[in-house]
């Protein structure tokens, strides 16, 4: 039988998002894993795969239209179908945002229908169809709605859906459901999903969802062919959005894209809710330059570190000496985590994303090198998986490299600490009461009040600057 | 340590109890010298003579009144129905008699009776005579309600049934009296089982398998099956459905995450919904997924073979429920 299939949740905190690019079109064959569609969310471009199987009888939306979750994009189905009810439906369902769950969930309902419904209409015939029913007529012809499977109404989809184990289990290990995605019925996050994420296998939801993810992933980074038009086509809805000029002409408005409502929203928040001071200190980087210098030499065309790799080391390591700043504040309770996840912010077009470089106080500085410049260029291309932004502990923000001497950054909740790399600068310094030329450089750290007290902040800075000043303890 | 019939051991429990207790008789249908319609009370006759192996007339209610007449005034009678399914023509004595009198006596008068004989789909036997009746019994309070699935819990649960005080409708699997199973002598004295403890008949992580009677074996062909697939299923008898040992159920249902009902009679307002109610109110955080049942349909039994096993729980459907269950689908 045909169904509506809804846009589905994609990222943890995604409400609607923009179809990008459908990469198959009415009439082809889809298998369960299937990449349909590319939907921006407002985090990054997102792989819409199917859950079921079937043809594709109807694409509902054009590419570039904006979808409220939930809300129909296509009918999959039998070739050949008759789609135009379902259309119809899917219609209304549109208008009426948010769309009614039936619609936007056909899945469980239709497979908690399908297994009992031979049982329906007549069990002895659907069982054994060679022989004629021997029920007794009324049983066999009509009323026995007891057997009948009830159509229950289900929840608005926007509610994450897991077991009751499931949830159980994500508080046990600490992992936060709105960054796995479910493989049961209707999304339903179930045990094996947790323990799947808690392995560090990720978010990436059924297995053969996860296979095709990953395979597009592989894919992208091979220079396929999909992934050139990729970007493209992004960059190509982006700028059909509708530029509204005044009547005047003084002014244009351009609709705010998902990325851009959601940084208002949270740094609104943030800002608002969060307590936040400011601790400035000046280091003395020409050590870290050194260092940095005679790394690159070793490692030649091996790679390369840059002085924010080195800073996201000294940042985690000195977490680990002052562990009272890798936590955040709880409503009732003030956290703290026993692993330590660096957040870097990355500058993309149209917005920033935060990818994590987790146990970074385990990692080598070029482990960190590779990692950071794996997620900042998949970051600027919009392919970060879910989990991959999200989870940090604490994070580090670095305006050097475009010349800020320094800044004060807004904190990432729910971390408690967010420190603001600022440039290199040539100036005089005093050593041994001679002025001599140094090198400087100026970070600051912002802390939320409500986990951090200024003496503790800056005896986290005192750790931090031990580990910049001395960068061959990174090392250690 | 001998292995015995469950037919063996249910004569064996009323040989041994008539011997110990001279206020214990048996009557019903053919139990004396036609030795019962499924040879049971084999034997019984020549060893405790007509006086306390007495045939009685097809006339059930008025042998259950007598039951319950006789139990009132201090004997310990063993009621035997040719099956259950004749129970119905006597359902008003054992509701309305055997399970009130001690309450509306206001203590006066306790009922040591026991009901017993064959219950559930047997082969060919037609509608009327293929029920699983216990969902009606142990619906009523001041009854208990036993369901042995082995000789070992025959033999055991039997015994202790007619030493209770209390009436126990005792239902035997009708195509389970062949079946055999390791049984201690009596005269080892541990030989009794408490009514109102659930057995765990094969151990397993993955997922609970609730089933009783008849249905604990076809749990145990499924979790089989199962375990070649790397689907390791607890089976957990409850043995007893009335008083329910609901903890060691929901002990089962802890570890695993999973449970699965399964029951040979119908699915409305079966016993096995009252269990999914316990196991949902006990396990909520540890449930992975929706209690899933297993049930006849919702027919009268159809005469036919083919129809008659399709419309019965078999090993298929079992394995089904269970991978709904585990989202294995």
């Amino acid at each position: 039988m045909a169904q509506i299939l809804g846009l589905p949740k994609l990222s943890p905190t995604m409400e609607e998002g923009v179809l990008v690019r459908w990469t198959r079109k009415e009439g082809d064959k889809v298998s369960p894993g299937d990449l349909i569609a590319e939907v921006e969310t407002d985090k990054a471009n997102m792989d819409f795969n199917v859950e079921d199987e079937g043809v594709l009888l109807k694409l509902l939306v054009k590419e570039g239209d904006t979808v409220k979750l939930g809300a129909p994009v296509a009918i999959i189905g039998k070739a050949g179908e008759d789609v135009s009810a379902l259309v119809e439906q899917a219609k209304q369902a549109g208008a009426a945002a948010p769309a009614p769950a039936a619609v936007a969930a056909p899945k469980p309902v239709a497979s908690a229908a399908a297994p009992t419904e031979p049982k329906i209409t007549a069990p002895a015939q659907a069982k054994a169809p060679a022989t004629p029913p021997p029920s007794p007529r009324p049983a066999a012809s009509g009323a026995r709605p007891a057997a009948r499977e009830p159509q229950i109404a289900q929840a608005p989809t926007a509610k994450l859906l897991a077991s009751p184990l499931a949830k159980t289990l994500a508080i046990e290990l600490g992992l936060d459901l709105r960054t796995i995605q479910g493989s049961g019925p209707g999304g339903r996050i179930v045990e094996r999903d947790v323990r799947q994420a808690a392995d560090g296998v990720g978010s990436s939801s059924t297995t053969g969802n996860g296979h095709a993810s990953d395979a597009a992933t592989a894919e992208a980074a091979t220079g396929h062919a999909d992934e050139a038009a990729a970007p493209t086509q992004a960059l190509a809805v982006r700028h059909a959005r509708q530029l509204v000029p005044d009547a005047a002409g003084d002014f244009e408005d351009l609709p705010a894209s998902n990325m851009r409502k959601r940084i208002a929203a949270r740094l609104t928040e943030a800002k608002r809710d969060i307590p936040h001071f400011y601790l400035m200190r000046k280091l003395d980087a020409a050590p870290l330059l050194a260092f940095r210098a005679r790394l690159n030499e070793l490692l030649g065309d091996r790679g390369k570190v840059s002085v924010n790799d080195l800073v996201i080391k000294a940042v985690a390591l000195a977490l680990r000496r002052v562990p009272e700043c890798n936590a955040s504040w709880e409503g009732d309770v003030i956290r703290y985590y026993h692993r330590v996840h660096v957040g870097v912010a990355v500058a993309i077009e149209d917005g920033l994303v935060t990818p994590v470089v987790r146990d970074a106080d385990q990692k080598g500085i070029g482990a960190i090198a590779a990692e950071v410049k794996d997620l900042a260029e998949r970051a600027k291309k919009r392919g970060l998986k879910g989990h991959e932004i999200t989870g940090s502990t604490f994070t580090v923000s670095n305006l050097g490299m475009l010349g800020i001497e320094r800044f004060t950054a807004i904190l990432n909740p729910p971390e408690a600490g967010i420190l603001a790399i600022g440039a290199t600068v040539d100036e005089p310094v005093v050593v041994k009461d001679q002025v001599v030329p140094g090198k400087r450089l100026t970070v600051t750290m912002s802390c939320d009040h409500r986990v951090i007290d200024g003496a503790l902040g800056a005896r986290w800075l005192q750790a931090f600057a031990e580990l910049f000043e001395k960068p061959e303890s990174l090392a250690l | 340590m001998a292995v015995i019939s469950y037919r063996e051991a249910l004569n064996q429990a009323m040989r041994e109890e008539m011997e110990r207790d001279p206020n214990v008789f048996v009557m019903g249908e053919e139990v004396g010298h036609y030795n019962g319609a499924y040879k049971v009370t084999q034997g019984l006759l020549q060893r405790f003579s007509e006086r306390r192996i007495v045939d009685a007339p097809i006339a059930e209610m008025g042998f259950a009144g007598i039951g319950v007449g006789a139990a009132m005034v201090g004997l310990r009678p063993i009621i035997e129905f040719m099956t259950f399914n004749f129970s119905l023509v006597a359902i008003d004595q054992i509701v309305n008699n055997a399970a009130k009198i001690f309450q509306m006596s206001g203590g006066q008068y306790n009922i040591p009776i026991v009901f017993r004989g064959p219950s559930g789909p047997a082969v060919q036997v037609g509608s009327q005579h293929s029920q699983a009746l216990e969902s009606y019994y142990a619906h009523v309070p001041g009854l208990k309600v036993v369901m042995p699935s082995t000789a070992l819990d025959a033999k055991g649960l039997l015994k202790s049934a007619i030493r209770d005080d209390n009436p126990v409708v005792f239902m035997e699997g009708e195509t389970l009296y062949n079946t055999t199973w390791e049984v201690p002598d009596s005269a080892s004295g541990d030989d009794l089982i408490p009514i109102g403890v659930a057995d765990i008949k094969r151990v397993g992580k993955d997922i609970t398998l609730i089933a009783w009677s008849k249905m604990v074996w076809t749990c145990l062909d499924a979790a089989k099956q199962l375990a070649e697939e790397g689907i390791e299923c607890e089976v957990v008898d409850p043995r007893t459905l009335r008083p329910l040992d609901v903890e060691t159920l929901a002990a089962s249902v802890n570890k695993t995450g999973r449970c699965v009902i399964v029951e040979i009679g119908w699915p409305v307002a079966g016993f096995g919904a009252e269990v999914a109610y316990q196991m949902q109110r006990h396990c909520m955080d540890a449930l992975d997924a929706p209690i899933e049942r297993v049930t006849s349909d919702d027919v009268p039994m159809p005469y036919a073979k083919n129809l008659e096993d399709e419309v019965q729980p078999q090993v298929k459907d079992i394995v089904a429920a269970v991978k709904r269950a585990l989202y294995l689908e």
